[in-house]
């Protein structure tokens, strides 16, 4: 770790705790719907909302009634974003005139963004239209965020209430989630991104005059349009000198404000926050991080203080950012430390006053190392899956830890609500264990933990590495699923593992050198999206409302207290064997063996 | 329990959603541009140098050097030509993959090709792919490293062209947040300038 690394990663952490009461008092206000100022400020406007769409807010459902109302607006949402890919030609703000997405691409799309994946296998700067990406896909960065704080406020409102039949009112939670949390802070940050010089203009591409001109070698083409080839069916290539550079456009910084903080990721351009006109600067990339992890840290604030003892959700926040600095520490100390085969070359890789140093394919100048390893371990650690430098082309241990979080089940702060809820279901089973190892019955926040919450809680956490292995094993079972992978040997299982960690998760994030753009990976990732957004949050749902319906029971001298060090470490122990366990065959593979490889003798 | 009346979910569902889309997907992206377009137009319009009235470039957006006469930026992977504005990304090249090796020993090779003189070890950023593949800068040892084949090419003494770097130099505030860069671009432009 350089000097530069420890101090960056010192002065994030201390933002985030400075934001976390905050944010999270004020959330947990806003979910409750306590007369605070911006509430009444919006509340005819709320009202009107309510009005138009024949909601009752103050109608409360179960939490069957919650789960369908979750999933049949979701399931439209993805109707929408389907429908204005495949029609785009036809509508407005389409100035560089595509056509229509195809309709595997669509569909992996649609699931991808209501899902909070935003997992991308097309290239957005030639294939979506302004209208696709602001009405489409943004509305569903907000909706898929808004979606998965309502399910966490649904199951901190199982835990804090007793003897209850319902857990809140799916329409109006998801309302005030986006009006007074998601979309003012996005409005504020996607202003603050534009004066960084993040780009917001609905104006067609534009064309600029380079200082040197360029040449290079590109398929020949017939009047058609279709490549020409020789006799032996080579393409044939032919030379070609420009000094024009096309300039993408676009309402980049208002979805750029959005995809950090709704922990999206998707980008509007193919480099997503590696692309300047997305991350232009050390400040526009600061906040951007920082966007990525306030709601889910804050949340555990939100947590504790709704139950009625904030040390709960410090113990939760304690045991994320444990596992967080270990977790940025490898990956920053692998970047760093370079690569061998590079340096044998002669290159300097060391770090000084003047370079970053180490291991720099793929990463911005502007970002070095430490921005780079920061950025991509916090855009996986929790659900966000933007990259500001390519993972692919990470070393190997570096690129483990973007791997590794997402196996981890996403709990180290983890998605907007996801990431809480996530947690909250490993602590369930984390006083599950301790129970039996001293004989007692499990009890978390005075409600019994039974055998209805541990089998749905088991459900919840078992379906992601399920799909993970077998989508992985049937996709190197098949020429389609082989033909993906880009690069030689074990790096190239490392990448489809990646991508189907990746969408099970609901990250988004790639190894990108994969070829996920046909059918074959457009369908299978669409669907492990969609189970590993859905079956556990229907789980989930199913345990907020078993406890919400139980007695409170008082607190004992064998009471186990769940918000001292030793439940933290009971808890990072019950999430990495979990995560461990399941993943060390499928990683030896991959990244471990790829590392050997490197440095070994 | 009892089973919730079908209207009861898709009659919001469905309003809901158009309602949603005209805040979040129509009126507030307009309200953005609108407030940005008079706070920061400039960078809004995507940060545009502008010379004798015609657009040269993004002060953002890098673009590919080969000149010996220019200070060359980082290796871009885009296609098919490098600095595509309309295809960005990295190479996406694994550690091990002998491809990415290649790729640095020929970029390398340039470089001593174009400056046999120099025996001084290359900085990495200058001979690995960004990560946009649109990278506007490169690290101040990468600009250093090039000073004795600018110098050289175009007649100007070594201090003058290390002052020109240093006049454009990017160095981390507080020691930790940003990198020590240069913008190869408005630095290149600079270079035309000096006589």
């Amino acid at each position: 770790m350089t000097a530069q690394s420890v101090g960056l990663l010192a002065l994030f952490l201390a933002v985030v705790v400075l934001c976390t009461k905050p944010l999270g008092l004020y959330m947990a206000n806003v979910m409750e719907g306590r007369p605070i100022w911006p509430l009444r400020v919006g509340a005819r406007f709320e009202a009107l909302i309510y009005r138009l769409c024949g909601i009752d807010p103050a109608q409360e459902m179960g939490w069957k009634h919650y789960a369908i109302a979750l999933l049949v607006f979701n399931t439209l949402g993805g109707l929408l974003v389907y429908g204005l890919q495949r029609l785009q030609f036809w509508l407005p703000l389409d100035p560089e005139h595509f056509t229509g997405v195809s309709p595997d691409s669509s569909f992996n799309t649609a699931v991808s963004f209501v899902t909070n994946t935003n997992w991308q296998g097309y290239t957005p700067e030639t294939t979506m239209s302004y209208l696709t990406q602001m009405a489409g896909l943004a509305v569903q960065n907000f909706l898929s965020a808004a979606s998965g704080i309502v399910v966490a406020v649904a199951l901190i409102r199982g835990l804090a209430r007793h003897s209850a039949k319902s857990i809140g009112n799916f329409w109006a939670d998801i309302t005030r989630s986006t009006l007074y949390v998601l979309l003012p802070i996005a409005f504020v940050l996607a202003l603050v991104l534009v004066s960084q010089g993040v780009i917001q203009s609905f104006s067609a591409y534009k064309s600029v005059t380079m200082l040197q001109p360029v040449t290079y070698q590109q398929q020949k083409t017939d009047a058609a349009g279709n490549p020409v080839k020789d006799a032996a069916g080579n393409p044939v290539m032919e030379s070609v000198t420009t000094r024009t550079q096309t300039l993408p456009m676009g309402p980049i910084a208002s979805q750029e404000a959005i995809k950090e903080l709704g922990t999206n990721g998707g980008g509007f351009l193919n480099a997503n926050s590696a692309h300047p006109y997305e991350n232009p600067t050390w400040l526009s990339n600061f906040l951007e991080m920082l966007a990525m992890i306030v709601i889910p840290a804050s949340l555990t604030y939100t947590f504790g203080r709704t139950v009625g003892d904030t040390r709960q959700g410090w113990a939760v926040f304690g045991a994320m950012a444990i596992l967080f600095v270990g977790l940025f520490a490898l990956c920053n100390h692998s970047e760093q430390l370079g690569n061998p085969r590079i340096a044998a070359l002669g290159v300097d890789q060391a770090a000084s006053a003047l370079q970053p140093g180490g291991n720099m394919e793929g990463k911005e100048a502007r970002f070095g190392i430490a921005s780079s390893a920061l950025f991509n371990t916090l855009a996986t650690v929790t659900s966000t899956g933007a990259v500001n430098a390519m993972n692919d082309s990470f070393m190997p241990l570096g690129g483990f830890v973007p791997l590794f979080n997402m196996m981890l089940g996403e709990v180290v702060f983890g998605g907007v609500g996801s990431g809480l809820y996530s947690i909250l279901i490993f602590a369930m089973i984390g006083v599950f264990i301790a129970g039996l190892m001293i004989g007692r019955t499990p009890e978390y926040l005075g409600k019994k933990i039974e055998a209805f919450e541990m089998k749905m809680s088991s459900v919840a956490i078992l379906v992601m590495p399920f799909i993970v292995l077998l989508g992985t094993a049937i996709a190197v079972s098949m020429a389609a699923g082989r033909a993906g992978a880009a690069n030689p040997g074990a790096h190239g299982f490392s990448e489809i593992l990646y991508g189907f960690t990746s969408a099970s998760n609901n990250n988004g994030s790639a190894f990108a050198g994969l070829s996920a753009d046909t059918v074959f990976y457009n369908t299978a990732l669409g669907l492990c999206m969609w189970l590993g957004r859905y079956w556990p949050i229907i789980a989930v749902l199913a345990v907020a409302g078993s406890l919400a319906a139980k007695k409170r029971i008082p607190v004992t001298a064998g009471t186990m207290p769940t918000h001292g060090p030793t439940f933290i470490i009971l808890l990072i122990g019950t999430i990495l064997l979990v995560g461990a366990l399941t993943f060390v065959p499928a990683l030896a593979l991959g990244p471990i063996v790829e590392h050997l490889i490197l440095w070994g003798r | 329990m009892k089973r919730p009346p079908s209207n009861s979910i898709l009659r919001p569902a469905v309003s809901l959603l158009i309602l949603m889309t005209g805040i979040l997907g129509v009126a507030y992206p307009l309200a953005v541009t609108g407030v940005a377009r008079v706070l920061f137009p400039g960078q809004a319009a995507g940060s545009l140098i502008v010379r004798d009235g015609k657009p040269v470039g993004s002060r953002l957006i890098g673009q590919p050097f080969s000149d010996a006469r220019y200070f060359w930026s980082r290796p871009s992977a885009t296609r098919p030509q490098p600095y595509n504005g309309l295809a960005s990304g990295g190479s996406n090249l694994g550690p091990l993959n002998p491809a990415l090796t290649a790729a640095v020993e020929a970029r390398i090779a340039a470089l001593k090709a174009a400056d046999p003189t120099n025996h001084a070890p290359i900085p990495v950023d200058l001979v690995t792919a960004s990560g946009s593949g649109l990278d506007p800068d490169i690290s101040l040892a990468a600009a250093y490293y090039q000073v004795g084949r600018i110098a050289r090419t175009r007649h100007l003494t070594p201090g003058r062209v290390r002052a020109l770097i240093a006049a454009h130099a990017r160095t981390p505030w507080l020691g930790v947040l940003g990198e020590p860069r240069v913008n190869v671009l408005e630095l290149n432009l600079a270079l035309d300038k000096l006589r």
